[in-house]
């Protein structure tokens, strides 16, 4: 299938061909886009084995390299001083982004990285439109119509969803009545548009309307999701980029970028349907159902008096110190707390004491899809200690500690047994199967969710309040007198 | 010949899907950096558009676009590469080494 896929691209690179034949710098410059895709394939499937990940992605790059220097022979390119200038700006702005971004500043990192190629693939759409000066064939304007529609819309998405992540805007859902309402009229009509237009292409008025109203969905779809849902919304918007670029190599008639857009774009859509399962809620639920207003009248009543156990950090100190299996379960409070380096340090004293220390890793804990890994990763953690939600699931009961570290609704309860909760049917971590369990946590305030957690109330559970970093620095000290 | 586009965006996805479905959970993060590198080749078409000399507002738009897009081709594999470097290569006892000696062929039990 592999070979059949990488061969179309020749054929149907006429397009740029200015006859019917196809003259050999035209045939030069399918080649390196030929050449391209396929480094770009054999890249991402390098990132199927973590050892060999970094040269494939290094070939990749070598794939956009030869992209574009095949492109700069093209026979439309007369002027190069505009090209140059865009290529050393973006160079001078992408260079320290790339560099100097903490990996603890990823998720709007790579969120606003989605606006960077929403916003050239929208406004080579917005170009090729004004340049058809009769207005577009069907078929083009179909495709420019769906470019600038996904890239107008993961313009603004994606800037609102690096606004969340990085705190300027509120993390929590902002909704008013009537909102799905008022969303689904506009979607309508934009869609509306969309039709009309490839009907009648000839309506620049029309056409800027559907821009500027795709931006504006942009916003509205953002708005109403809270900061526990924005790892499905990240890839989301990351699938859009993707159908943006493939709906610019429709309108353009460019194969690579059909390629490289319709990985892009499946790359993206796997990553959200599995961040949603791993939520057990469906892709609508989690766009149009903010779920930080559920009832949580019930639960609260039933756990009534119940008190929570309090230990000190040399409690949990002597315990951890004659563990012989420890598992640490991270959550989106190490990342706020940025305590994966004292993670790491306590996890060394304990393996030097003999005992053995793994990390267990729920798909939707943090803010983006594989947030724990990187931050863990970064610390100097190996990625062989760290363990998926169904390979650690069933060795909780042969752990003598387990430290839950910022997670909340991840390691609920309720998620199994209450069908009341709005988590419930949620695949969860089983720590309550463990020996004992210690949480570190602020406050007992509930979960984004706003769930209370009955694993709190557990006969084996015990809290250590306080900020995670200060606790985790006495941990340390206090593990080494014992 | 739109059909033969539709033939590469359905092959390629098909492709795209079963390769990425094996990336483990590991590299999720790394994956969408990767992607988003990969996605930057709007450069492509962004170039034509900023070259071809087809009125003011064209290239200014092409300019615009082409810095967009090399901002996501620079920073996208810089930041991935410095990810997956990460990843790479582990010590006994827990520890991923930074640049000094990898262990050999430690497994998961």
């Amino acid at each position: 299938m592999l070979a059949l896929l990488l061969q179309l691209p020749e054929t149907a690179g006429h397009a740029a061909a200015p006859g019917p034949g196809m003259g050999l710098r035209d045939v030069g410059i399918q080649l390196t886009y030929l050449a391209a895709g396929v480094l770009f394939i054999l890249g991402l499937y390098s990132l199927t084995k973590p050892a060999r990940a970094q040269r494939g992605m290094q070939l990749a790059a070598l794939g956009m390299l030869l992209a574009v220097i095949g492109t700069l022979l093209h026979q439309h390119i007369v002027r190069f001083e505009w090209i140059i200038g865009g290529l050393l700006l973006g160079t001078a702005i992408g260079y320290p982004l790339g560099m100097f971004v903490p990996m603890t500043a990823m998720p709007q990192r790579i969120a606003i990285s989605h606006m960077f190629g929403a916003l050239a693939a929208t406004l080579v759409g917005v170009a090729e439109y004004q340049l058809h000066a009769a207005g577009p064939s069907h078929a083009t304007m179909a495709a420019l119509g769906f470019e600038v529609m996904f890239g107008a819309l993961t313009i603004t998405g994606s800037f609102m969803a690096f606004g969340k992540l990085q705190g300027f805007i509120t993390g929590t859902p902002i909704t008013w009545r009537g909102q799905n309402a008022i969303n689904l009229t506009l979607f309508a009509a934009t869609f509306g548009i969309f039709a009309y237009l490839i009907v009648s292409p000839d309506h620049p008025v029309l056409f800027y309307a559907m821009v500027v109203m795709s931006l504006a969905i942009g916003v509205l779809m953002v708005l109403p999701i809270g900061g526990a849902d924005m790892p499905v919304v990240v890839s989301l918007l990351n699938s859009y980029a993707g159908l943006a670029a493939a709906a610019t190599g429709f309108a353009i008639g460019n194969t690579v970028l059909i390629v490289c857009g319709a990985l892009d774009g499946a790359s993206g859509f796997l990553l959200s349907v599995l961040m949603s399962k791993a939520m057990n809620r469906s892709f609508g639920n989690v766009l149009f159902g903010a779920f930080g207003a559920a009832p949580t009248g019930a639960a609260a009543a039933e756990i009534g008096d119940r008190q929570v156990r309090s230990v000190t950090a040399e409690d949990v100190a002597v315990q951890l110190a004659y563990a012989r299996e420890v598992i640490v379960v991270p959550g989106y409070g190490m990342a706020v707390a940025q305590c994966q380096h004292q993670v790491r340090e306590l996890a060394s004293q304990v393996e030097k004491r003999g005992g053995t220390v793994k990390y267990a890793i729920h798909p939707v804990a943090g803010r983006m899809p594989g947030h724990m890994n990187v931050l863990l990763a970064e610390a100097n953690v190996a990625y062989d200690r760290l363990y998926d939600l169904e390979e650690i699931n069933d060795q909780f009961e042969q752990a003598d500690v387990v430290l839950v570290i910022g997670a909340n609704d991840v390691v609920n309860p309720a998620a199994k047994s209450d069908p009341a909760s709005p988590i419930y049917g949620m695949p969860i971590l089983n720590v309550d199967a463990a020996q004992s369990i210690v949480v570190l946590k602020r406050s007992m305030a509930a979960g984004y969710s706003g769930v209370e957690n009955e694993l709190f109330y557990h006969d084996r559970c015990a809290m250590l309040f306080g900020d995670a970093k200060s606790s985790l620095q006495q941990l340390i000290t206090d593990i080494k007198e014992v | 010949m739109a059909i033969t586009l539709l033939f590469v965006f359905v092959l390629a996805a098909f492709v795209g899907y079963f390769v990425i479905t094996k990336v483990p959970p590991l590299l999720h993060t790394p994956l969408m950096s990767a992607t988003n590198a990969i996605s930057g080749i709007s450069l492509v078409g962004s170039l034509v558009l900023a070259g071809a000399d087809r009125g003011t507002l064209a290239t200014l738009l092409g300019f615009i676009a082409v810095t967009a897009a090399t901002i996501n081709v620079v920073g996208g594999f810089l930041i991935t590469d410095r990810m997956l470097k990460m990843f790479k290569q582990r010590l006994p006892g827990g520890q991923a080494g930074g640049s000094e000696v990898a262990a050999p062929g430690q497994e998961k039990p």
